[in-house]
Order: C-alpha cells, then structure tokens, then sequence
C-alpha cells in the first residue's frame, strides 16, 4: 500500500489500485490525508495506468482531496485514465475542476 | 429482404433464453468485488460487449455497496451481534438482464430526493452522491423500492448482446 505513494517535490503520487471501490477506497483516502496533512503537500496527481475498474468510490477519493487542497490552491491531476475511468470521471463533471491528462 | 426472412427464421428457431441466480452474501465490502465477478460471469452466455460488461460491474457494485454502507448501521450490528445479509438475484431472460439487489437494513426515507444526483447522506465518509446516478447512466431501468426499517430492493435491467446469438447460431 505505502509503496503506492510516492511525494516528488510538492507533488503527492497515488497509484491507484487495478479495482477501485469501496473496499479500497477508504485505506487509499487515509493514507493520502496523512501526506496532505502531516508532509503538507501541495497538489495530488493520481495515476490509473492499473486501473480497470471504477465505481463513485473513485470519485469520492478525488473530491475529498480536492476539497481539502484547493482551499490552498492546490491542483489534483488523473493520468494514464483509459476511457471508461475517463467517462466516470467526465459523467460526474469532474474534468470541471480536475486536470484530466494523458 | 433475404436477410429480413433468414433473420425472422433465426428467431423462431432460437431456443428459450432463460437463466437465473440468486446469491446471498454477508454486508462487507470484500464482497464488492464478488459481486461484480458473479453478475459478469452469469451474463456471459449472452456475449456482451467489453462495455457491457463495465456498464454491469458498475451498477451492481454501486447497489451492493449502497446496501452495505447504508443499509447497515456497523456499530449497531457490533454492538447487537445481529447478522447482515445482502441478496443479489439475477435473472436473463431473452437478451435482457435483471439483477434485484435487496438489504434488510434501515430502508430511504425519501427515495426522490436519495436518487438526485450528489445528494448523499454520509459526506464524511467520502461518499459523492452518486451511485444512483451512475446506475441510472449504465443500465436502462432502475427501480427502488424502499421502506424505513424494513429494507430496500434495487431492481436494475439491461438489454444486451443484441442478435450475438444469431450469429452464434448460423
Ligand atoms: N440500500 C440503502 N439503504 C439505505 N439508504 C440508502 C441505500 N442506498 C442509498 N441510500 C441513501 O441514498 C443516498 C444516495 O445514494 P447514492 O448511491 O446515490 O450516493 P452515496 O452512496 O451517498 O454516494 P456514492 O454512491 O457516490 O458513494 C445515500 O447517501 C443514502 O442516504
Ligand atoms: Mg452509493
């Protein structure tokens, strides 16, 4: 789990799980609270390179860190997002506030 | 026409697509993904697509997660050692899946205002408000019947593998 983050400057890297729902989410939502609050980090860049399946589990992860770092002007990213973590993304308007790239 | 013919042909020669499932499971999320595995595999005899499939997984692991966080209170089944049961029936008739998922938990007080998009009534638990809204978007039919202190069903359909097995069949 821990080897899943990684913090490169003010960046905190997630390696999102091949499957990513409830059961997952909570642990990965924690451990992200720890960087952002205890190693202060800035913005948060989640990667779906592994990622195969996404429920609103997913979308919760990223706008609870939203909320919590953009009220110090932080950014949050998706990468390497195939198309149907991107359509799950794109349904909830999230591409509104998030950086979705390639 | 000579396509129309073989294909009214196809239609009365076809056998009776017919199946169903039914599965009982304990309200813990390690059985999220169970679910989804179960309701992918029951679905595969009407050969869905790729997108299908995902369409399936979503809704169901979206409706079976609502149950679990919703429907039972963790602390209280601790505390009164009471038992929690999801049940996931599925049926396949023709080419269209039903899948009824169903919770003896503590029932929607108000289903029309549950069912809007981003309303949710555990924020702190990260939940966006939007399960209902995605099984709405990926299946074509979804029904909720629910009642305070007795429980709630989801009934969700789909139809899909449009005219696989016709080309199966040839
Ligand atoms: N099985 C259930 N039992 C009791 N209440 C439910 C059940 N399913 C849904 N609800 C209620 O309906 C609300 C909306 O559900 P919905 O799935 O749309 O959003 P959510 O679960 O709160 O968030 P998300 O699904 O995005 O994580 C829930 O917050 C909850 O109050
Ligand atoms: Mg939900």
């Amino acid at each position: 789990m821990e080897e899943d983050f990684k913090v490169i400057d003010n960046y905190l890297m997630v390696k999102m799980p091949e499957e990513v729902d409830h059961h997952k989410s909570q642990q990965i939502s924690k451990t992200a609270d720890k960087y952002i609050v205890t190693e202060g980090v800035g913005n948060v860049v989640f990667d779906f390179e592994d990622t195969k399946f996404m429920d609103s589990s997913g979308i919760g992860i990223i706008l609870g860190r939203y909320k919590k770092i953009s009220y110090f002007g932080g950014k949050v990213f998706a990468i390497n997002a195939d198309s149907r973590v991107k359509r799950t993304l794109m349904i909830c308007g999230l591409h509104k506030v998030i950086e979705i790239m390639e | 026409m000579e396509t129309a013919r073989s294909l009214t042909e196809n239609l009365k020669k076809r056998r009776i697509n017919k199946n169903e499932m039914r599965v009982e499971f304990d309200a813990v999320s390690e059985n999220e993904s169970f679910a989804r595995v179960a309701v992918a595999a029951f679905v595969t005899p009407l050969n869905p697509t790729l997108e299908e499939i995902a369409d399936i997984k979503t809704a169901v692991s979206e409706a079976v997660t609502n149950a679990i966080i919703h429907g039972y209170d963790r602390e209280e089944l601790i505390q009164e050692e009471k038992e929690a049961k999801v049940v996931m029936h599925c049926k396949l008739s023709e080419d269209v899946l039903s899948v009824e998922i169903t919770d003896e938990g503590r029932g929607i007080d108000n289903i029309e205002q549950a069912m809007e998009p981003l309303f949710t009534t555990k924020p702190e638990m990260d939940r966006s408000g939007m399960g209902f809204a995605f099984m709405e978007a990926f299946m074509d039919d979804l029904e909720v019947i629910s009642q305070p202190g007795v429980g709630t069903t989801v009934l969700m359909k789909k139809k899909l593998g449009t005219m696989s097995w016709i080309r199966q069949e040839e």
